[in-house]
């Protein structure tokens, strides 16, 4: 199975590249590395796309995990090396007038030329080595290609590109078109910064994670558009994986009384095992979510996630709270509730807040317990969401041992990392010790808490 | 070797009707010249068994399928004794030895065999299509992996039966479980998207000749958009071929409101996602 690669540098590009994607917790055994090899000899070094799927085919596992060779590939088989080599400096207006109409033609090509272009003319920075580079951000605040889109689109009308129904459309394409442009500006930028900083640091820190990753608590607004996205795949991952053990729960189990009576017409001889019949009971879920700014995108993603596993329990309920409780299930009907305005609309209708805008656990808890007590039984598995952080208020923790004491089970799912409990206001430690407190950082962490924690 | 280049891949799905994007033929090419099964993944109707039964074809090659279902077991897809043969056979030879009559009816004559037993055992050119692997339960993943990695089935009786052939070997899956990491990497990993305009357009006009050039655009354009939308089923390539096919039964030259708001329902399968596109699209309340 051993294949020699075709020049000894490129075999080092390739185990840098897969080193690269291992360091962002893309698994990859010697027998894929040598995979690809083998893919490399037989596509050779011609056609760098082909190349680009090639190694992705044998690398590669699942779909998310795309999103991080991209970039890597790109850092570790660069398109071209040094500056584009147009010579002159360039004019900011000319660029921006070859830009716009590159926009209007689609043309990639060009599209890519421009950006190799915009880096070289507006995007370095710094004049010792060491502390100079290239930096997109600065290449696209200077050239603004956000700016162009009117442009291009009278371009296009006036060429009459679009006409009729799908006139209404070529703004959100040519949208489309300039966010392309700007990745390709990213994608331009890092491979001229790796070219002076080595490619494994860049491949490294400059490459964002896989969404299942992204920490919830550092997680962007795009970032947090995607995971949201995530939701109704996960939801039904999950509900697979519920309903099979749910499956698999119902037999298997003996039913000792009913095997012993059944076996006296075999004069005490149990030939027939009766199994045990399950009630087909559904759980009942209660979430307390902190909806206050910092925890808000996971407890977002939480509460849609649990709306979107609906069917698997026989009641959901879900309550918000910064520093008083107000319950939000109305909120969050599937199909109707668009998920983007989901945390708008619970602060705009529930109340949440009292006096002050900060989060307060004590005070939420104790209403809870003082308003909702008909909420927990002895059915309920009750989960709380929230990085525990009372602004040295209360705990409260009475009102959190009665909700225990009265639930089926109590989780905490905390965004913030171990090593930060109890750091500052936290009051974390002192919950964990009531309550079953698990670290939740990311959607990967979530989606396996829920599988495992789960009643069914 | 099927193959001789990623352009001959290209070019000869594109005869029997499948258009290929650089990276499904790449991955074809890779699957073909490294003898490796190669697993799709991709939403549902954008040509994953569409793409087995096109090597198929091209290969001059029999294709096996084996339909996953959940309960799918080894009798089903490896192997089974034929029992009421093997009694007639006990019956009919009433005057022989055990011993002749135990190692007769546990020979290839009393074997059933079922799609992956059938792929390995054929000397012909042959293409194994696993659909919808996700279906299946975990344990079939363990019978797939003796069969995938070694291309042998073991039968305790017979012993091991390797294959004389490698077949070129397609596993589908929607993604509805997550399929081990066993599984997975014993396969060159595929992912299909949907197509870029350019492609689409290409396909539309091979799918549907009698639509008219300006209005496949269109059709591929809308489509398109409705995509980008955050929708409960986002619009396959089946339907922007079945949109387009509908178009023309309708005998529309060109989109506008009217046609869109009539035809909506063809592309897209839930109430909301039609209200959500019509307010996306500017249509007049329908």
């Amino acid at each position: 199975m051993s294949a020699p690669a075709p020049v000894t540098g490129v075999a080092d590009r390739l185990t840098g590249l897969v080193g690269a994607l291992r360091s962002h917790g893309v698994r990859i055994g010697t027998g894929e590395t040598v995979d690809a090899a083998e893919a490399l000899e037989a596509l050779g070094l011609a056609d760098r796309e082909l190349l680009r799927e090639g190694l992705a085919a044998t690398l590669l596992h699942s779909t998310g995990q795309r999103r991080v060779f991209d970039p890597v590939f790109d850092v570790y088989f660069p398109r071209r090396v040094g500056a584009p080599g147009t010579g002159a400096p360039a004019d900011r207006d000319d660029l921006r007038n070859r830009l716009a109409e590159a926009l209007a033609a689609d043309d990639r090509a060009a599209l890519d030329r421009l950006a190799a272009e915009a880096v070289d003319g507006f995007g370095g920075y710094g004049a010792s080595p060491g502390s100079d580079g290239w930096s997109s951000y600065q290449t696209l605040d200077r050239i603004r290609p956000q700016t162009l889109l009117a442009r291009v689109r009278d371009t296009v009308r006036n060429r009459g590109g679009a006409t009729g129904f799908t006139d209404r459309l070529l703004e959100d394409e040519i949208r489309r078109r300039i966010e392309d442009f700007r990745r390709r500006v990213a994608t331009e930028a890092r491979r001229r910064v790796a070219e002076r900083r080595g490619r494994d640091e860049i491949a490294r820190r400059a490459v964002a994670p896989t969404a299942d990753r992204v920490d919830f608590l550092f997680a962007g607004r795009d970032r947090l558009a995607e995971l949201r996205r995530a939701v109704q795949p996960l939801a039904r991952k999950l509900a697979t994986r519920l309903a099979a053990r749910r499956r698999r729960a119902s037999r298997g189990s003996i039913d000792l009384r009913r095997t012993l009576r059944g076996s006296l017409s075999t004069g005490g001889v149990p030939m027939r095992p009766v199994l045990r019949r399950r009630r087909p009971v559904r759980p009942e879920l209660v979430l307390l979510c902190d909806v206050s700014g910092s925890v808000s995108g996971f407890s977002d993603f939480t509460m849609l996630l649990v709306q979107a596993l609906h069917e698997q329990f026989s009641k959901v309920r879900v309550f918000a709270f910064v520093n008083r409780i107000d319950e939000v299930t109305g909120l969050l009907v599937p199909g109707a509730a668009d998920p983007d305005g989901l945390g708008a609309r619970i602060r705009a209708e529930a109340t949440l807040t009292g006096w002050h805008g900060s989060s307060d656990y004590g005070v939420a808890f104790g209403e809870f317990a003082e308003r909702y007590t008909d909420a927990v039984g002895s059915r309920t598995t009750v989960f709380v969401l929230g990085d525990a952080r009372t602004n040295m208020s209360d705990p409260n923790l009475p009102a959190v041992r009665g909700v225990r004491e009265r639930a089926r089970r109590v989780y905490w799912l905390n965004p913030e990392p171990r090593s930060q409990w109890g750091t500052g206001d936290s009051a974390a430690p002192e919950y964990a010790e009531v309550v079953e407190m698990h670290e939740c950082r990311n959607v990967h962490q979530l989606s396996t808490l829920i599988a495992r924690l789960l009643p069914i | 070797m099927l193959f001789t280049s990623v352009d001959d891949v290209s070019a000869r799905l594109a005869e029997t009707g499948y258009l290929a994007s650089p990276a499904v033929a790449t991955t074809v090419f890779l699957a073909d010249r490294l003898g490796k099964p190669l697993l799709v993944e991709g939403p549902a109707g954008v040509g994953k068994t569409e793409l087995a039964k096109a090597v198929a074809q091209v290969a001059d090659a029999r294709l096996v399928r084996l339909q996953c279902y959940e309960g799918v077991d080894e009798s089903r897809a490896l192997y089974e004794w034929n029992h009421a043969k093997q009694l007639l056979r006990i019956s009919a030879g009433r005057d022989e030895t055990w011993d002749e009559a135990r190692t007769d009816i546990f020979s290839e004559e009393f074997l059933l065999a079922r799609p992956l037993l059938t792929a390995i055992r054929g000397d012909e050119p042959t293409v194994l299509l696993v659909d919808e692997t996700d279906k299946a339960d975990v344990e079939v993943e363990g019978l797939l992996l003796e069969v995938l990695s070694d291309f042998q089935v073991t039968v305790p009786e017979l012993g091991t039966i390797s294959a004389t052939r490698r077949p070129f070997v397609v596993l589908t899956s929607n993604a509805s479980r997550e399929l081990s990491e066993a599984l997975r990497r014993r396969c060159l990993f595929l992912h299909i998207g949907f197509p870029d305009e350019e492609l689409e357009r290409r396909i539309v006009r091979l799918k549907v000749p009698g639509l008219d050039e300006a209005l496949t655009t269109s059709v591929v354009r809308v489509v398109g958009a409705l995509r980008e939308m955050d929708l409960r089923k986002v619009p396959s390539v089946a339907e922007t071929i079945d949109w387009a096919r509908t178009l023309l039964a309708l005998g529309a030259d060109t989109l506008d409101e009217n046609v869109v708001r009539d035809s909506l329902g063809v592309i897209l399968k839930h109430q909301d996602d039609i209200l959500k596109a019509a307010a996306k699209l500017d249509l007049e309340a329908l």
